[in-house]
Order: structure tokens, then C-alpha cells, then sequence
């Protein structure tokens, strides 16, 4: 009996120790800074809320983390979608003047390898700016660092709660340097094929009900031909 | 007389105890590798496509919403129809002139496959209507409609670009509203059809041989 208990245990402490060597391999990095940050070229900024009770409309099962916001939205619990949110919000610029609505669509991903450090979620931004035009962006994110460094924590603490600074991108592909595919689909932007990162930062979170405190950035490279363009 | 070796029966026993429990510290990381690796993390439900050869080339899918029971959300500068309840549209003047939409979208079977937003502006230099279709296990789709709407109520619009499945295709997709005369109770009062017929990017057949 003695032997069973002892086999058991170190079953536990086996699969305890694969979840935090899981968290903490320093062999899974984070990417460190985005190729955007280091561009010559001339961006536009969107910043937004990422909280979604301050979007204006935030749906998803209805059984996740995040309550949909406002209260009636419909929820996706069809099987299809139930793995999907939808979020539509105000973008600002840079100098945090209202630039426009942003509609995001966001899907758990089958690529995701929790052993190799990778919980992917494929998303798809469609952003209208009255003065540029409208773009659509393609990318597929990484949320393993926030898991690893927000929600763990937030999690493993007593109060369920996590506090502190978190910046990181999210964005990690389709672009061979980790960017997303942007293409412009109307006004000044139309027809452009652009790159662009996305990122998040996070100052509150909670295990319970998720972002608290959380403001979402968006940069765009625009090509050297659209000098007129200020973010 | 025999002297049982109590001291040593007990360091053999803990000493099998401790092999016990590092085996099954080796078999927990084991078990634990071996269940993240084998059993997906997510795994996307599929309703099988229902796409049709067209017959000058390429392939059509057509979906539908079933208004107003797959609105999601409207929001428009008037207020007064918007969805959900409680839903605040912004009023900066930015919006005055933007409508948006998200739906629910459907395919032939009527059964839910993704989401979709639609966005109607007007501004000073051109009108937008543009669309985005979500379908989660296959990609996206991003449509530029033609403003002014053709004969029989359609309009038509080139999609500009997509995701995954759908990156190498081109295209184009077609709207049309058509309303339901039906008198069962809960039955739509119509549906918005989305008709979108993909065309693949043709392979150069040099780039072929070189490859070959």
C-alpha cells in the first residue's frame, strides 16, 4: 500500500514539476522587442481599450472569463463559434483623439503547443478610419508570455489578483519577422499591403474576471509612398 | 539465535520506497508530455463546407443571417434602433456617419459557421461598405462592396484579402436582402445573402518546371 502511495505521489510531483519547468523554461523567451519599434518608416498608432467592459460591445460563450458586455449582446454558443469572441471598440490615435471603430474577431487556434510555449489564437482586426480609409488585419497571437507572467501569477496568488506593468506583443505571424498582414481596403490606404504588430498592456488582472486594467496598441508600417499619412 | 536485521530490512525498505516515488516522478513528467503532445489543446468544430464548382471557373459558397435573430450588434449615430439594449454607440462626430454591424452567419444547412461584421460610412471623400467574415477553422474574409447596388437589389464587391484557407484566393461576393413573407411566428422577417465565389491564383507554369 505504502509503495502505491508513494507511486502516486510522485506521479503528482512529476506532473507538478512538468508544469513549472512548462512556465519557466528559459528556452521559451519572449521575443523581446517588435521589428516595427525599429523602423524608419512612418506608422500609424491605435490604442484601445482592451477591457471589455470598456468596448463597445464584448461577446464570447458567454461561459469564459470575460462577461460579454453590454449585458443582452448575443452570446456564441454555437459549437462553431464558441471558441470565438468579438469585440468592437473606439481607436485612438497616438495623441488619444477618437480616430476611429475597430471590430475585432479572435479564434482559439488548432497550432497551439503548450510544449513548445506557443497558445495561439488566430484573429482578424477590420479597423475604419474616416480619415484614412479602411483596413483589415490578419495575424495569429501568442498569449503564452501573458499566461506565464499575468494569469499564472494572478492565479497562483491568494487573492487572485495581479498587479503590476506588463507590456508585450502579441502579434507573432503571418510575417516571417512576426508581423501581421494589413491590407487597405479603402481611402488613402486602399490596395496597400502593409505589415503591423499588435500589443497589449496590462496593469491589473484578476483570476476571477479577467483584465481589469488593460490598454491594447496597434501600430501599422505604412509604405514610404504614403508620406502624407501622420498616425 | 537468530537476530532479525531490523535496521537494515528498514533502510532496504525506504530505500524501494524512494525508487517508487522517483519512478513515478519520471512517469508524472512522462504521462504529462505525452497527454499536452497527443491530445490537442483546442479542437475546432467543423460544419462541412458546402462549396460548388461555378460553371466560368472558380467556386461559390453561399451564406445567410437570419435577421434580426443573428444580429449581434448595430450601432449607428440615430440611437434609435441600436443592438444590443444598453449598447452606447460613441458620439463623437467620427461616428456620425458610421454604421456598424455584427452578425452570426450561416450556411446553406442554416447551421451557425462563424461571424461576421459589416460596415456602411460616408465620407467626404468616398463611401465604404465593407465586410468581414470570420469562419474560426477556416480564416477570414475581407470584402469591398461597390457602393451603388446593381439591378435585383444585389451588390457586389471584390474581396481584397483573407486569412489561411482563404489568402490565395480572389474573388467576389454578392449581397442581397430578401425579405421573408412567411407568417409562421418566430420566423425572420428576412435574411441577407452573401454569395462569394473564390478564384485561385493561377501557378505560372515556368515557375512550375523550375521547381520540377
Amino acid at each position: 500500500m505504502k509503495y502505491a502511495v508513494s507511486f502516486l505521489l510522485g506521479l503528482v510531483v512529476g506532473g507538478a514539476l512538468f508544469v513549472a519547468g512548462l512556465l519557466y523554461n528559459p528556452f521559451i523567451a519572449d521575443r523581446g522587442l517588435s521589428p516595427l519599434s525599429v523602423s524608419n518608416a512612418e506608422v500609424i498608432t491605435l490604442r484601445f481599450a482592451n477591457v471589455p467592459a470598456e468596448s463597445i460591445a464584448y461577446t464570447n460563450d458567454g461561459e469564459s472569463l470575460h462577461d460579454p458586455h453590454p449585458e443582452k449582446v448575443l452570446q456564441l454558443w454555437e459549437a462553431p463559434i464558441r471558441s470565438t469572441t468579438a469585440m468592437a471598440t473606439v481607436m485612438r490615435d497616438a495623441r488619444n483623439q477618437v480616430a476611429g471603430i475597430g471590430v475585432k474577431f479572435a479564434s482559439d487556434s488548432e497550432s497551439t503547443r503548450l510544449l513548445t510555449g506557443r497558445a495561439i489564437v488566430d484573429s482578424v482586426w477590420y479597423i475604419y478610419l474616416p480619415e484614412h480609409g479602411s483596413l483589415f488585419i490578419e495575424q495569429t497571437e501568442n498569449y503564452f508570455p501573458f499566461v506565464r507572467e499575468v494569469a499564472f501569477p494572478a492565479w497562483r496568488s491568494s487573492a487572485n489578483s495581479w498587479r503590476g506593468s506588463w507590456l508585450g506583443d502579441l502579434t507573432v505571424g503571418p510575417g516571417a519577422l512576426g508581423t501581421a498582414a494589413v491590407t487597405g481596403g479603402s481611402g488613402r490606404v486602399k490596395g496597400l499591403r502593409m505589415e503591423g504588430v499588435e500589443s497589449i498592456s496590462v496593469r491589473a488582472f484578476s483570476a476571477d474576471t479577467g483584465l481589469v486594467s488593460s490598454e491594447g496598441r496597434i501600430l501599422v508600417e505604412l509604405p514610404e509612398i504614403l508620406d502624407g499619412i501622420e498616425d | 539465535m537468530h537476530v532479525p536485521d531490523l535496521a537494515g530490512e528498514l533502510i532496504r525498505g525506504e530505500t524501494v520506497l524512494l525508487k517508487t516515488f522517483f519512478l513515478g516522478i519520471v512517469l508524472g513528467l512522462a504521462a504529462a508530455a505525452g497527454v499536452l503532445y497527443a491530445i490537442p489543446a483546442v479542437d475546432q468544430v467543423r460544419e462541412a463546407s458546402i462549396v460548388k464548382v461555378a460553371p466560368n471557373g472558380g467556386n461559390s459558397e453561399t451564406f445567410h443571417i437570419n435577421l434580426p435573430m443573428d444580429r449581434i450588434m448595430l450601432g449607428d449615430a440615430g440611437q434609435a434602433g441600436v443592438v444590443p439594449p444598453g449598447l452606447k454607440w460613441p458620439a463623437d462626430e467620427v461616428f456620425a456617419d458610421v454604421r456598424a454591424e455584427l452578425f452570426k452567419i450561416r450556411n446553406a444547412r442554416d447551421a451557425v459557421v462563424g461571424v461576421a461584421v459589416r460596415t456602411a460610412a460616408t465620407s467626404q471623400e468616398s463611401n465604404v461598405i465593407d465586410w468581414v467574415l470570420h469562419l474560426p477553422a477556416r480564416g477570414s474574409l475581407f470584402v469591398n462592396m461597390d457602393v451603388a447596388p446593381l439591378k435585383g437589389g444585389f451588390r457586389i464587391g471584390e474581396i481584397a484579402s483573407g486569412s489561411r484557407e482563404f489568402r490565395p484566393l480572389s474573388g467576389f461576393m454578392a449581397e442581397r436582402w430578401i425579405s421573408n413573407d412567411s407568417s409562421e411566428e418566430g420566423a425572420p422577417a428576412g435574411r441577407i445573402e452573401l454569395s462569394a465565389t473564390y478564384v485561385g491564383q493561377l501557378d505560372s507554369l515556368a515557375t512550375a518546371e523550375t521547381v520540377e
